[in-house]
């Protein structure tokens, strides 16, 4: 048992400070579980989103010292032992309480996605054949936990703040999963364009760098479908081509 | 006092929105029902998402000769003879299709050479039956039932918690709820209402379930005067992590099992040889040569290995050799898969297994053992359902998923969650919906009524030197632990009563500081009210039920009594208080019987 220093921060909206806290640690614990300690002990108001505690749900995100992270799969063992952890809540959608936000934002993107549509069924009984390595690469999206950590990362939202522009990240991952379906028909190219705003994205791959699932978001989602974008949008020759192959 | 409530009319509602809930408010949807789906957390993360091997169904892609048949015998004599045999039928010869369905919505599950959907074995299944996606199979059903769902106009309300359901003369006619962003509450009219809540694992120290599991689903049943059936049959998975402790009792696929992974003791046996139950003699390898043959493909000439028995066996088996001191350092038992497959296949099947453990436990399980030992997972217990509809004994009111009781008797097998929620979400939904369809304006809804539930749940706040709910909680979880575990007998669960009364009274002094926005002592206050409700029931039945079957273990009754084999423990609210009996459960019929006997 060791006495661990937090800071965390409390409020709402209108109000709110970081708050500090001393509490007893043992070995292997995450920040997930420092934080229910301390609401067990000694702050049983404090708001604080979880499911599943294996990193397998995407709801306990939030940022440790300053940068977004699962508090469930975060350790204290890699912090220094004589500073302080702080534990903030994502800054990219507005703060419901202490570490709390309101994500529906995220959830009103995702509805607004063209949904998958598959080709007619290839066998008589309705199924379909498709091989591992066609469904590798979508399937790499699919792992997504939604935990909106990209989100939290990506200056276009969290700086500029265009959430009513860009669907953000996670939304391309999600276009990207049906895209790169086998058997998916839909053209999503119009809509990643205008609505989606895939053109605000530069590559800064910071999204990348948080995504707890390892999702080769930017190489492996934007940059494919930025691609997609630009042959259906603004190529003439490629889409001419297109059409003469497409037979 | 009347409270203003926010008022909103459906013709359904389904409370829960892990896979049964999804899946009922899809088919009440298709079936031209106004639906709202209310869910305690978000939208995608309910306990469905930590499913991990995959969903059982006879699709027959992997073995040909598989078909509902055979998955229905290892699913009644999995459930110890005890499951409704109509549930098993049904949930058999539909899960095939339900699972291509998922694939025309968009699911992509693993492939076979050939390009269909492959299948893995598991505990209990005769032939390898689990569709799948890596072990991540729960995060992809979710998935591809959260998008149909939202493009399909059901209406979603995230972070809505149910309190009460309204009955009116007899039938349901909506429910109560709260929401926690704001901490106010709703009232929902409905013609019928559809329960998905999933389990009670809650009510347990060490659990594989998350805070949500608190039986919700279970309780609301009961206030409405529905029966609850089998609740002493709770499943202690075998593998659960046991360290470090912060993460004991998060679930271990059976996933690792079912690629080849072995369970040892501290002395190195592979101790599950000597544990294979009298009705499966014969159907498990009897030497390690001959499961690491089927391990590495060969499995007509080859029977499988003896740690693909069913959960409750394992779990027992383990319980036992670390009880008899042959146990982990940290008292679990070795689970290795290391030994048995190459470290690319290990990071290919189990991807979320192998960062689970080099994340929390620091282990590379490429190369070294796991450590684990029995976890709380599942109830096999629930709200007493007809196998057609799902309906309850309360008219209007549906249940399906882990709430609903009957389908896996007294053990549940690996995979068949899964199955039963896309087969029982469906029916639900189909008969709700047209449940609602014969009923005609909604009910009015009784204010007073409502302003006493909402008056009785603030009743916390404002209070001073009361009761602490986390501590509350932490006692019943310990109780329940220690008396109503794997190995129970008649002392233990009198005195999980008594403990449960005294625990009941003074969750009625809670006290909640702060305000109503999103507040969690205040949540775990109304949890606990379902909690102390849903384990007492499972203590009570377990007292009636004077034997040892499935997960349900008495160390002073240590045998099954075949005279109880097809006697159901019934739960129901009579006068305000608990009352149980016991009931004969209809004749399996004899083509069925033939089939679970000789097999096919
Ligand atoms: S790569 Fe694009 S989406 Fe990712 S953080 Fe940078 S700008 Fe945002
Ligand atoms: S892409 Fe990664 S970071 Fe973004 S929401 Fe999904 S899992 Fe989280
Ligand atoms: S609680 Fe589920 S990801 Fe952290």
């Amino acid at each position: 048992m060791a006495m661990r220093r937090f800071e965390v921060f409390r409020g709402t909206r209108e109000a709110g400070a970081l708050q500090e806290y001393g509490v007893e640690c043992d070995e292997g614990m995450v920040v997930l579980d420092a934080m229910h300690r301390l609401q067990a002990d000694q702050a049983p108001d404090m708001a604080v989103r979880w499911n599943c505690k294996a990193g397998k749900c995407g709801s306990c995100s939030a940022e440790i010292n300053g940068s977004p992270r699962l508090m469930c799969m975060t350790r204290l063992s890699d912090y220094p032992e004589d500073r302080p952890i702080t534990v903030t809540p994502m800054r990219a959608f507005p703060l419901v309480r202490d570490l709390v936000t309101d994500v529906s934002w995220n959830y009103e993107m995702s509805r607004r996605i063209p949904p998958f549509q598959p080709r007619a069924p290839d066998n008589p009984d309705g199924t379909w054949r498709m091989y591992q390595y066609e469904v590798e690469r979508p399937q790499e999206f699919r792992k997504c936990i939604e935990c909106f950590l990209c989100q939290d990362v990506c200056h276009v939202l969290r700086t500029h703040g265009k959430h009513a522009e860009f669907i953000g990240p996670a939304f391309l991952v999600r276009a990207a999963a049906y895209e790169l379906h086998p058997l998916d028909m839909a053209d999503r190219t119009g809509y990643l364009k205008d609505e989606g705003g895939i053109g605000y994205c530069n590559i800064t791959k910071c999204c990348t760098e948080v995504c707890p699932e390892d999702i080769r978001i930017t190489d492996n989602a934007i940059i494919p479908l930025k691609e997609r974008v630009v042959d259906a949008h603004y190529d003439p020759i490629a889409r001419l081509l297109g059409r003469l192959f497409a037979r | 006092m009347t409270a203003v409530l926010e008022t909103r009319d459906h013709d359904v509602i389904v409370v829960g929105a892990g896979g049964a809930g999804l899946r009922a408010a899809i088919e009440a949807r298709a079936r031209g029902a106004s639906v709202g789906l209310i869910c305690k957390s978000l939208l995608g993360k309910a306990h469905t998402v930590m499913a991990e091997g995959g969903v059982a169904a006879a699709l027959a892609t992997v073995r040909p000769e598989d078909d509902w048949r055979t998955h229905f015998r290892d699913t009644m004599r999995g459930g110890k003879m005890h499951g409704s045999w109509r549930m098993a039928q049904i949930h058999t010869q539909e899960a095939p299709d339900r699972v291509r369905e998922l694939e025309a919505w968009g699911a992509l599950f693993d492939r076979t050479e050939d390009g269909r959907i492959s299948q893995r074995p598991f505990g209990g299944h005769t032939h390898a039956r689990l569709a799948h996606v890596g072990d991540r199979t729960g995060l992809e059903m979710i998935r591809v039932l959260q998008d149909r769902a939202i493009h399909s106009g059901v209406e979603v309300y995230m972070e809505c918690t149910v309190i009460r359901l309204l009955v009116a003369a007899g039938r349901v006619t909506g429910a109560l709820a709260y929401r926690r962003e704001n901490g106010r509450f709703i009232v929902f009219r409905a013609h019928a209402v559809v329960l998905s809540t999933g389990g009670i694992g809650k009510g347990w120290q060490i659990t594989s379930n998350s805070w949500e599991y608190t039986g919700d689903g279970h309780a609301l049943a009961y206030w409405a005067g529905a029966e609850l059936i089998d609740m002493e049959f709770v499943q202690f998975h075998p593998t659960g992590m046991v360290w470090p402790p912060s993460v004991r009792g998060i679930l271990v696929t059976e996933g690792v099992r079912g690629e080849g992974g072995v369970l040892r003791n501290a002395r190195g046996r592979r101790f599950m040889f000597d544990y294979v139950p009298d009705i499966y003699q014969g159907d498990y390898a009897e030497t390690e040569e001959e499961s690491d043959r089927w391990v590495t493909g060969d499995r007509t000439r080859n029977r499988r290995p003896p740690e693909l028995l069913t959960r409750d066996d394992v779990a027992r088996a383990i319980t036992r050799e670390i009880a008899e001191g042959r146990g982990s350092p940290h008292g679990g038992v070795f689970l290795d898969i290391a030994s048995k497959r190459d470290p690319d296949y290990i990071k290919r099947k189990l991807p979320s297994m192998y960062h689970q453990f080099r994340e929390l436990a620091g282990v590379d399980i490429t190369t070294d053992a796991m450590e684990v030992g029995p976890t709380t997972h599942y109830v096999m217990g629930g709200v007493k359902v007809d196998a057609e509809t799902q309906e309850s004994t309360v008219p209007g009111l549906f249940a399906a998923g882990e709430v609903a009781g009957g389908l896996h008797g007294a053990n549940r097998l690996g995979g068949n969650s899964l199955s039963d929620l896309l087969v029982f979400g469906r029916r639900a939904g189909l008969a709700a919906a047209e449940f609602a369809r014969r009923q005609g304006a909604h009910a009015p809804v009784d204010q007073a009524e409502c302003d006493a539930v909402v008056s009785g749940s603030l009743a916390g706040f404002g209070r001073v030197d009361g009761e602490n709910p986390f501590a509350l909680l932490a006692e019943l979880q310990a109780l329940m632990q220690r008396h109503a575990g794997i190995a129970r007998d008649r002392s233990g669960l009198d005195a999980a009563l008594t403990g449960l009364g005294a625990l009941g009274r003074r969750a009625e002094r809670a006290s909640i500081p702060g305000a109503r926005e999103y507040n969690p002592s205040w949540h775990t206050a109304l949890d606990l009210r379902s909690l102390l409700v849903v384990t007492e029931a499972c203590a009570r039945a377990a007292l009636e039920r004077t034997e040892s079957r499935g997960g349900h273990a008495r160390t002073d009754y240590p045998n099954s009594d075949g005279a109880l084999e097809r006697m159901q423990v019934v739960i129901r609210r009579d006068g305000g208080a608990m009352t149980v009996r016991r009931e004969p459960q209809p004749e399996i019929p004899p083509e069925l019987m033939r089939i679970i006997r000789e097999g096919v």
